[in-house]
């Protein structure tokens, strides 16, 4: 492995994310953004559609570039023109709203392509981890299935599973509940909890309030481009400062 | 940089009959729209034969047999008879030249063949994120398309050589095989449109997800996009093949012995009797209908079949 050199330690921030400015043409999204994730932490991103929230989690994994600012993931600087993107993405894996599977490929082969192909992995060896992540996700017996016959759940899970495949240290997750049935958003949120409880770095912007509520270490509320408030669960629910957090809440809750 | 962007966000198409509010045009105008998003992504008109058109071809054959039989002058033979003695002559022309019908059939074949590869090249370079190489493919493309055929037939034809002499040995270049190359600069082009609009019409997130999966352009290309574009493409290519087959005589203005000149041949040889021009040409029409019917008719199936499976 050719790991580029950092000074990065266990102890110091996953995640380090320091006055993000990230504009769309004259269009400014996200107004100054800092926030430290520690390994193993579980954290949640809320607040009204069009804060920011998801462009701040795509700048995480480069697929949105940055104007200003500083973002770090394990001492790698993103905001580099020299950043090497596979070093980066090896480190982080991504889940989106819509799956994006590759309708093509079969579930197996979605989760083994990327091992193959970029980290150039035994096959052998891909395929019994890509078989142990199918059961980890609970769909055993989809391995053939392609993604146009699995529900929108199961094409979610089957998501998860591809990105973990990847063996990230992070894992983002962009809305990845809000284009399910509501019968099959449980199935992928025990996914994510199980995933959290095991110790992997989750961000994950999201509306599911009662699962931020129960997973999160820490909850940021983002409006109009900047965090507004966040801290742990139970203080950011129960005893929320800003009047914008409390207004928010009480439309949801 | 955010590269799906630079090729995604390709001109958003504002298509006609979205815009109607009223009711009795409803209907119909969403008719129209998904008809015109078919034809945007394809970049053509649909060849959207139906099984009435194929009553409406004997209808009209019925009608010119008719009437010449009527105009039949007493001593000469009749049209049915006429156009049984001429057609052998243009569907093959004289025995073992393949030429007559069975020329335009191989014109179309060998131009396809030329058309489609230099094509598929042409529409990946107008997806490339080089700059100059995505300008000068479309611009190439953009002018082979909007060329009438005709004038691109007249260039090739009287710009090539009719023999290249490589120095140790002279090859013949005949006037089908310059119908050929004149042929296949317009089906290029519009095969680069239609591979350009496949990959076009894939949902960004798949780039995306092959991004964030850490593919290389080049692997998410050949692994995730090609493929799945290979589908999307079948149908509209198969529609271009209809359209060459039913353009290839206008190569009978350059001399290209193919069926329309076979039949103005034969009609001559018949010593030019009126009443038997509408019967001949109405079965040419007769022939090509046969040809490219069935074959219309099968890349519309393929694409409703494609429809529902993505």
């Amino acid at each position: 492995m050719n790991a580029i050199a950092t000074n990065w330690t266990p102890d110091q921030p996953m995640v380090a994310i320091k006055d993000l400015h990230k504009s769309f043409g004259d269009l400014g999204v996200l107004k100054g953004v800092s926030m430290d994730i520690m390994k193993g932490e579980c954290i949640c991103i809320i607040g009204p559609s069009g804060s920011g929230k998801s462009t701040l989690i795509r700048c995480i994994n480069a697929l949105n570039d940055i104007q200003k600012g500083s973002i770090k993931v394990e001492g790698l600087e993103v905001n580099d023109p020299n950043l090497d993107k596979l070093e980066l993405r090896k480190k982080v894996g991504m889940v989106f709203q819509q799956y994006n599977l590759f309708p093509h490929k079969t579930a197996l082969e979605n989760i083994m392509m990327a091992p193959i192909h970029v980290l150039k992995q035994d096959k052998k060896e891909v395929e019994e981890r890509a078989f142990r992540l199918i059961k980890k996700v609970k769909l055993e017996g989809k391995e053939q299935s392609y993604p146009g016959e699995l529900s929108g759940g199961q094409q979610q899970r089957v998501a998860i599973a591809r990105s973990l495949a990847m063996n990230p240290d992070v894992m983002l997750f962009d809305e990845v509940t809000s284009a399910l049935d509501p019968e099959t958003v449980k199935e992928v949120l025990n996914t994510i909890q199980d995933l959290a409880e095991e110790g992997m770095t989750c961000v994950l912007v999201t509306h599911e309030m009662g699962f931020a509520r129960e997973i999160a270490n820490h909850i940021y509320f983002t409006d109009l481009g900047v965090i507004v408030e966040h801290g742990p669960p139970a203080t950011f629910f129960d005893d929320a400062k800003d009047p914008r957090t409390k207004e928010f809440l009480s439309q949801i809750l | 940089m955010d590269t799906t962007k630079v090729m995604l966000n390709g001109a958003k198409s504002r298509v006609h009959g979205s815009m109607t509010n009223l009711p009795v045009l409803l209907p119909v105008a969403e008719r129209v729209r998904r008809a015109a998003l078919i034809e945007r992504r394809e970049g053509t008109y649909r060849l959207n034969m139906q099984p009435r058109h194929a009553v409406c071809v004997v209808a009209l054959m019925a009608v010119a047999v008719g009437s010449a039989q009527a105009a039949t002058p007493a001593g000469l033979i009749g049209p049915l008879e006429a156009m049984w003695k001429w057609m052998g002559f243009i569907l093959v022309g004289p025995e073992g030249a393949f030429t007559g019908f069975s020329l335009n059939l191989i014109i179309s074949f060998f131009a396809m063949v030329i058309g489609t590869i230099a094509g598929a090249a042409l529409g990946l370079m107008q997806i490339s994120l080089l700059l100059p190489v995505r300008r000068g493919s479309w611009i190439v493309t953009q002018f082979f398309r909007n060329s009438p055929w005709l004038v691109l037939l007249f260039t090739i034809m009287l710009l090539f050589p009719f023999e290249i002499d490589l120095g140790f040995v002279v090859i013949p270049v005949p006037d089908w095989m310059k119908a050929v190359i004149g042929f296949s600069l317009p089906i290029m082009a519009n095969i680069s449109e239609v591979v350009r609009g496949a990959v076009q019409s894939l949902p960004t997130g798949q780039w995306e997800s092959a991004e964030s999966l850490a593919f290389t352009r080049r692997q998410t290309m050949w692994m995730i996009i090609l493929p799945q574009c290979v589908k999307r493409m079948i149908p509209p290519w198969i529609n271009w093949y209809c359209i060459l087959t039913m353009a290839t005589p206008i190569c009978s203005i350059m001399g290209v012995e193919e069926s329309v000149s076979y039949t103005a041949q034969a009609l001559n040889a018949e010593g030019d009797r009126p009443e038997l021009i509408p019967v001949f040409y109405a079965f040419l029409l007769v022939i090509f209908f046969i040809y490219t019917y069935p074959i219309a008719r099968w890349s519309i199936q393929l694409e409703k079949k494609f429809a529902f499976k993505t």
